[in-house]
C-alpha cells in the first residue's frame, strides 16, 4: 500500500489543537527539535520504507512553491 | 443618566409608551421579565408570550440597532423560528449560499460544498443582516398581541438596579417619564455581551481575550460575486492578514479584514482608509458605497453558571465567542429554545424548579462546544507564534494538493445544534440498531411528511412520535397531555429515525430534542421517561 494522502485522522481539529498545545511556550529550537523528534517516531510507526520515501517526497514537493 | 441613544436605529419598532405600571400605587408584580430586546430577549418574550404566559421585556432603546452584525443564520435557529412563525420571512428575505472557497495568498486552496442533505424544510445556512432578523421577531410579537399573547414590549426602559430575593426580583426602571420599580418572579438577562445585569449583580465572565481587530465594510456594488463564501488567508491584495467576502440580501456585500492587535482604530475607520483596503481586493474598476462600518474584537468566555436563583442569563450576557462558524446569535436561539418551555412548565407548576438547573447544564455545555470550535479557528486564522504560522501554511500549501490537509483547514466550523449527551433529562438509548443522529439528546433531524415536513407537527409539547409503530393519540401524564403522533416509515424518516430498526417510538420534547427511544410502546416505560424529563425523577 502507497501514501495515504486521504483524510485518515477522525477529530482533526482536536489534533490539530493538540499538536499546537504541544509546541504552546518552546523556543523555535525546542519547537524544531520537538518536530524532529515528532517525525522519527511516527516514521518508526510507519516502518514501511517505501511508503517513508513517498511521504518525503511529497513533502519536498510543498518547499518548491 | 439620561436615556440617551447609545447607538442609531435601523427600525423603530416599540416606541416608548407609558404603562399602568407607572401608575400603580405598589409595584406590580409579572411573572416574567425579560431585559434586553436584541434577538434572543424578543425570542424569549414570544416563545413565552405563545404558551400564554405573561411576559413584559424590558429595552433601553425603541428597536433595532444599525448594522448587520450577525449575518449567518443556521438551519436549526430557523426551524426554531418556524415553530415560532417567523421562520418563512427570514428564508424568503435572506440569501441561501452553499458553496465556500479557501484562498492562500493569491491561490484557491480548495473549495467545499454545505451539500446540504436533502428533505428539510430549512437550508443549512442563510445570510440576512441581523436588523432584519429582529424586524421578523417582533413582527411576530405584534401579531401574536394581535391574537391576545401576553406579551408588553417596552422601549425606552431601562433597568437601573435589581434587587435579588430568595422568591423574586425587584426592578428599578428609568423611562422618560420618570422612574418605577416592578417586581418580576423571573427575570431572565438577554442584554448583550456587557449586560448591565450581569455587572449589577457582579458575576463573574471570565475567559480568553483574542488579541486582533476586524474591520466589517458593508458595500453596495455592481460585480459578479457569485452567492459563495470566499476567505482568503494571507490576501495578494495585501488589505489584511486574512479577508472574507460574504452575500447579503439588498445586494449587500459583508467584507471583513484582518487588521493586527496594534492598530489606531479611529484612523482605520476613516473612510479613505476603508476604500484603500477595499480598492486593493476589488481592483480599480469597481464602483460601490460604503453602507456600513465598524471594528471588532472579540473574546471567547461565558458565566460560571447561567441561573441564579430567580434571574437566568441567555445569548451573548450568558457567553461569547468570536464570530468564526456564526455560534453567537445561533446558539443564543437554542438557549430560548431551550429554557421556553420548561420556564413554562415550572410556571404552570407542572415541574419542579430543578428543571431550570437543565437549561444552566445543557446550555452551558452547549457554549463550550461553541467557545471551543470558534477558539480554534481563530487560532488557525490567526496563529499566536511562529511554529504555529508555520503550520497553518503548511496546511494550506498541503491542501491545495492533498485531500488529508483539507479538514484542518479552519476558516470556521459552521454551527450546529448541539446534542445533549448524557444529560439527567434523557433516558438512555434503548433502540436497538436505531441512527446515531436521533439518540437521546439530539436534536430532531426534519424530514418530508405528507405535504410538510416532520418538525412541523413537533415542538411546543411533549410529543410521543411513533414511526412504523402505533402510539395513543393521547396519554395523561400527571396532568400533562402527551401528544402521541404516528407516521409512516417513509425513506427519510425511516433513515433518520429507524436505522436498522423496524420500528419506534419516540418521546420528544418541546424544543424537539430526543428524550427517549424504545422499539414499541410501553406506556410505564413513557411515563418514567416523561417524569425524568421535566426533572420529576
Amino acid at each position: 500500500m502507497g501514501l495515504n494522502t486521504a483524510p485518515n485522522i477522525p477529530d482533526p481539529d482536536g489534533f490539530y489543537a493538540d499538536l499546537l498545545n504541544a509546541h504552546e511556550g518552546l523556543s523555535d529550537d525546542n519547537s524544531i527539535a520537538f518536530n524532529a523528534r515528532l517525525i522519527l517516531i511516527l516514521a518508526n510507526h510507519i516502518g514501511d520504507r517505501a511508503v517513508l520515501t513517498e511521504a518525503l517526497a511529497a513533502a519536498a514537493k510543498g518547499d518548491t512553491q | 443618566m439620561p436615556l440617551d441613544d447609545r447607538y442609531q436605529l435601523a427600525f423603530k419598532l416599540y416606541p416608548y409608551e407609558r404603562s399602568t405600571d407607572q401608575d400603580a400605587s405598589a409595584p406590580v408584580r409579572h411573572p416574567v421579565v425579560v431585559v434586553g430586546g436584541g434577538p434572543i430577549g424578543v425570542a424569549t418574550a414570544l416563545d413565552l408570550g405563545l404558551q400564554g404566559i405573561p411576559v413584559v421585556l424590558l429595552d433601553d432603546h425603541e428597536g433595532v440597532g444599525q448594522g448587520s452584525r450577525a449575518i449567518c443564520f443556521a438551519k436549526r435557529t430557523l426551524e426554531i423560528a418556524h415553530r415560532y412563525g417567523c421562520g418563512q420571512p427570514m428564508l424568503d428575505k435572506g440569501v441561501i449560499w452553499n458553496l465556500g472557497k479557501v484562498f492562500h495568498d493569491d491561490r484557491q486552496v480548495y473549495e467545499f460544498n454545505l451539500l446540504p442533505e436533502q428533505g428539510h424544510r430549512y437550508p443549512a445556512f442563510i445570510n440576512l443582516q441581523q436588523p432584519y432578523f429582529e424586524r421578523f421577531l417582533v413582527d411576530r410579537v405584534r401579531e401574536a398581541q394581535a391574537q391576545d399573547a401576553p406579551i408588553d414590549l417596552r422601549g425606552k426602559n431601562r433597568v437601573q438596579a435589581v434587587e435579588v430575593k430568595d422568591d423574586h426580583v425587584v426592578l428599578d426602571i428609568t423611562t422618560p417619564d420618570g422612574p418605577y420599580r416592578i417586581e418580576a418572579d423571573w427575570l431572565i438577562g438577554c442584554d448583550g455581551a456587557s449586560s448591565p445585569l450581569r455587572k449589577m449583580m457582579g458575576l463573574d465572565f471570565e475567559g480568553r481575550v483574542f488579541e486582533d481587530n476586524f474591520l466589517i465594510a458593508d458595500i453596495t456594488m455592481k460585480a459578479d460575486f457569485p452567492t459563495e463564501r470566499w476567505f482568503w488567508f494571507e490576501p495578494h491584495f495585501k488589505s489584511g492578514d486574512s479577508a472574507l467576502l460574504h452575500k447579503q440580501p439588498d445586494g449587500v456585500w459583508r467584507i471583513d479584514f484582518q487588521l493586527g492587535w496594534d492598530i489606531d482604530r479611529k484612523e482605520e475607520l476613516k473612510e479613505e482608509n476603508i476604500r484603500r483596503r477595499l480598492d486593493a481586493m476589488l481592483g480599480p474598476d469597481v464602483d460601490y458605497e460604503l453602507v456600513w462600518t465598524s471594528i471588532y474584537t472579540f473574546q471567547c468566555r461565558r458565566m460560571k453558571r447561567f441561573r441564579h436563583g430567580r434571574v437566568i442569563f441567555a445569548g451573548d450576557a450568558a457567553h461569547q465567542v468570536s464570530p468564526f462558524g456564526a455560534r453567537g446569535a445561533n446558539s443564543g436561539i437554542q438557549d430560548v429554545d431551550n429554557l421556553g418551555w420548561k420556564l413554562g412548565l415550572v410556571l404552570n407548576e407542572k415541574a419542579p424548579h430543578s428543571l431550570l438547573d437543565s437549561y444552566d447544564a445543557e446550555r452551558r455545555y452547549g457554549a463550550d462546544e461553541n467557545i471551543l470550535n470558534s477558539s480554534r479557528s481563530t487560532d488557525f486564522i490567526t496563529p499566536k507564534s511562529k511554529i504555529s504560522h508555520v503550520f497553518r501554511n503548511v496546511v494550506l500549501d498541503l491542501a491545495e494538493h492533498h485531500a488529508f490537509a483539507r479538514p484542518l483547514v479552519n476558516s470556521g466550523r459552521l454551527s450546529v445544534p448541539c446534542v445533549y449527551d448524557g444529560f439527567p433529562l434523557n433516558t438512555p438509548d434503548a433502540l436497538p440498531g436505531g441512527p446515531a443522529r436521533t439518540r437521546p439528546g439530539a436534536p430532531c433531524p426534519d424530514a418530508p411528511l405528507g405535504q410538510g415536513f416532520l418538525l412541523d407537527h413537533l415542538g411546543r409539547d411533549f410529543v410521543l412520535l411513533g414511526v412504523g409503530a402505533d402510539v395513543q393519540d393521547q396519554l395523561e401524564v400527571d396532568g400533562m397531555t402527551l401528544r402521541g403522533l404516528s407516521v409512516p416509515a417513509d425513506a427519510d424518516i425511516a433513515d433518520r429515525y429507524l436505522g436498522e430498526a423496524s420500528g419506534a417510538v419516540y418521546l420528544i420534547r418541546p424544543d424537539q430534542h430526543v428524550a427517549a427511544r424504545w422499539p414499541a410502546f410501553d406506556e410505564d416505560l413513557v411515563r418514567a421517561a416523561l417524569a425524568r424529563a421535566i426533572g420529576k425523577d
